[in-house]
């Protein structure tokens, strides 16, 4: 399953800011629209031009929470553990994500299709418990709603 | 007659955009048009029909299913068409109570557009400041008494002030959006909403303190507020509000954003010039301040989203128009994101001095579950909860301080009886433990061992003295840590504690969960006289350990069941109940 990576998707991105003092976090943030993920080679590459060093890169790559070092599925679930979130019940969401895909947070589904990620706040509180899949945010879950949405990703990915 | 539809990120996640298509297909011939967040994010999805007397039909709760009633109602301006779905006189109150001046334009005007900020007066402060000297704009706020609305209050002006002061020629001014108080989302309406206002009340702190650069640390996860911005800062560009000269002033200021990466710890203004920089999200040592020495070691000023919303209102309108709202402490009005067990929940502004009651009952309608209302959690992970006994609490910096609360930045977090408050304080410290950016060990160490001692409190495994030993790690952490993210960690624990200290000796002395939240220390029951035998909660049970006959009271098998309360939630006879 190992793909090659395109180190070339980079160029336009490294070009813009690499001379840029201060954008490291932005390029990292590029990097991974680009892949999905920060990949081993991209943060050599990212390295050897703006002249940070590949552990200083890593460093502030796993102080922050968006970043990621592994490829994620088709479908990213972000579930919102914020306030108002915890109060109606988000733990019963997780539970049931984590039942039916058989998979904990931080981790994807074997078939590569679903990664669950528990979020900070995404500030829907109104429409709590919340979660965010890739672009779309699905708001007031029950655990019957969210295996719904759950089954007819799973079937328009087939 | 024209259509405006409520686009926030709450409109649209309830399904605002689908609503717009649908209605764009009906083909109806009128201007179809956004708006921001109107604040009542119950009832989205919200679409405001507007006749040709700028009079207002507010539909509530739409769904695309309603698209050709709302095209029918519109062309025909036969009101029985959209009856059910106009907001009751009742829900109407929700903004009619409030006094808004951050939020003036959210929900009315289109963020997209430059032109409806300008026709509601936008940009005119900016120019009225331009003719004053600085010093007198600092004047006007220091009048105003206008303080910092990202919750620790420091007067804004005295800011704006040593900024000014301090000697360089290169100077930035910061705004902090990197709102990560689980809980509020203030900043983020502003910004979605009135992305114009945020942008001229940093240009007047940008001419005030004398800096031709504006940065702008918004949150990475509020991607349309990022895009609105970007949109709003390339429309004052192209009309001479953002760059050299403005308005023929002699004044310059560009204007960047960065996204942030999510650390809750960048909220900490030394902490979020680090990330700027294109570090890991570090606080640094205070003194120097920023206002001498921050973004590249030059002199910075930060403020939060609110505070600069209100700046341009505050020039208009005169520091004493400002300052004859709210106490003799706190002036001015204040944003509060009111969420979680109340019946309106959505964005409330109201003068400072009004009471918690004012907003969580007369405004947000009391709690949307037959439970009282036990607590109401203010300031996020820095914050705590105050009890129903102190509802008359006055809202200003120094009462809700007095609480063990704070004002926080705005977030309101309402709590009814079923609500676990030892849960709770166990719910923020796993946020502040997983934040701790690790640099000071009493925070690092400190909130992960008073974690696991909440963890097993809640598990049943609490022992004698553990209350106590909870308060001297609290007190050690407050002491030790170096920023206010550590500082204030402990507070959800000490006010739990300092209010609901029998919750707390309820579970580690009796095992007992008194709000029934705590699943371990809960076993779920059947009441026989209640049970009317349908057999609804054994179908549902994923562990069959429900048993019985049909049309004969069920029993729960406790050695088997795993309290997962599936069969609490589908019981139709309330015979389910938690002990």
């Amino acid at each position: 399953m190992e793909k090659e990576i395109d180190l070339s998707l980079l160029d336009g991105v490294l070009e813009e800011y690499a001379p840029v003092r201060g954008s490291l976090i932005t390029i990292l943030q590029h990097t991974q629209e680009i892949y999905g993920y920060l990949p081993k080679e991209a943060i050599e590459l990212i390295s050897e031009k703006t002249g940070i060093a590949a552990s200083e890169i890593m460093g502030v790559g796993t102080f922050y929470t968006q970043f990621r070092f592994e490829p994620v599925g088709k479908y990213l679930i972000m579930l919102c553990q914020g306030t108002a979130c915890h109060v109606n019940s988000s733990e019963l969401i997780l539970q049931t994500i984590k039942d039916e895909l058989g998979i904990d947070d931080g981790q994807t589904t074997e078939d590569g299709l679903f990664s669950l990620k528990c979020v900070a706040c995404l500030g829907c509180c109104s429409l709590s418990p919340v979660m965010m899949i890739n672009e779309d945010t699905y708001g007031s879950l029950t655990p019957d709603k969210t295996k719904r949405i759950l089954k007819e990703l799973r079937e328009a990915a087939q | 007659m024209r259509i405006v539809i409520g686009q926030g990120s709450c409109g649209i996640a309830a399904g605002a955009e689908k609503i717009r298509k649908a209605l764009t297909e009906q083909s109806i011939g009128c201007d179809i048009s956004i708006t921001g967040c109107i604040g009542m994010c119950w009832l989205e999805p919200i679409v405001d029909i507007y006749d040709d007397d700028n009079a207002l039909t507010r539909l509530v709760r739409v769904s695309e299913n309603d698209a050709q009633a709302v095209a029918e109602y519109v062309e025909t301006g036969d009101k029985s068409k959209v009856e059910k779905l106009i907001v009751t006189d009742e829900d109407s109150q929700f903004l009619s109570k409030q006094t808004r001046i951050a939020l003036r334009n959210c929900g009315i005007i289109n963020p997209e557009l430059i032109e409806e900020y300008t026709e509601k007066g936008g940009y005119t402060a900016l120019k009225k400041a331009l003719g004053m000297t600085p010093e007198e704009v600092i004047e006007i706020i220091k009048t105003s008494g206008l303080a910092g609305r990202g919750g620790a209050g420091f007067p804004t002006w005295f800011k704006w002030n040593a900024a000014r002061q301090s000697a360089g020629e290169e100077k930035y001014l910061i705004c902090n959006a990197d709102e990560g108080d689980p809980g509020a989302f203030m900043d983020r309406a502003v910004i979605e909403s009135d992305p114009h206002n945020l942008i001229e009340g940093m240009l007047i702190g940008a001419y005030a303190i004398g800096a031709k650069h504006a940065v702008v640390y918004v949150r990475a996860e509020y991607p349309l507020a990022i895009k609105r911005l970007k949109n709003a800062i390339r429309q004052a560009t192209e009309n001479g509000v953002i760059g050299e000269d403005i308005f023929g002033s002699g004044f310059s200021c560009d204007f960047t954003i960065k996204a942030g990466a999510g650390a809750f710890v960048c909220g900490e203004e030394t902490a979020l010039i680090e990330s700027l920089e294109g570090h890991r999200g570090m606080p640094r040592l205070k003194p120097p301040f920023p206002a001498q020495s921050g973004f590249w070691r030059k002199p910075s000023n930060i403020n939060n989203v609110e505070t600069f919303a209100n700046v341009a209102w505050i020039i208009n309108n005169g520091g004493e128009a400002f300052a004859a709202m709210g106490t003799e402490g706190s002036k001015g009005t204040k944003v509060f994101a009111v969420t979680g067990k109340v019946k309106r929940s959505g964005l409330v502004e109201i003068p400072m001095g009004k009471t918690l009651r004012d907003v969580i009952f007369d405004i947000g309608g009391g709690m949307k579950t037959d439970k009282p209302f036990k607590a109401v959690q203010m300031g996020g992970p820095s914050g705590g909860c105050i009890p129903a006994s102190l509802i008359d609490t006055v809202i200003d910096y120094k009462a809700l301080g007095a609480t063990g609360a704070i004002m926080g930045s705005g977030g309101m977090v309402v709590m009814d009886e079923s609500t676990c408050m030892v849960g709770m304080a166990k719910f923020f410290l796993d946020f502040t433990a997983k934040e701790s950016c690790g640099k000071c060990i009493h925070c690092r160490i400190g909130t992960k061992r008073m974690l696991e001692m909440l963890e097993r409190i809640t598990k049943g495994e609490g022992r004698e003295g553990d209350i106590e030993l909870l308060e001297e790690l609290c007190y050690s952490i407050k002491d030790g840590a170096l920023c206010g993210l550590g500082q204030t960690a402990p507070n959800p624990v000490l006010t739990t504690i300092k209010y609901f200290r029998n919750e707390y000796e309820a579970h580690i002395k009796d095992k007992k969960c008194p709000a029934g939240e705590c699943s371990d220390l809960i076993e779920y029951k059947i009441a026989a006289d209640k049970c009317r035998g349908c057999t609804l909660c054994a179908r549902n049970c994923p562990v069959g350990a429900i048993g019985g006959t049909v049309k004969q009271p069920h029993v729960i098998d406790t050695t088997k069941c795993i309290k997962c309360g599936k069969c609490y939630t589908v019981c139709k006879f309330g015979a389910v109940v938690k002990e």
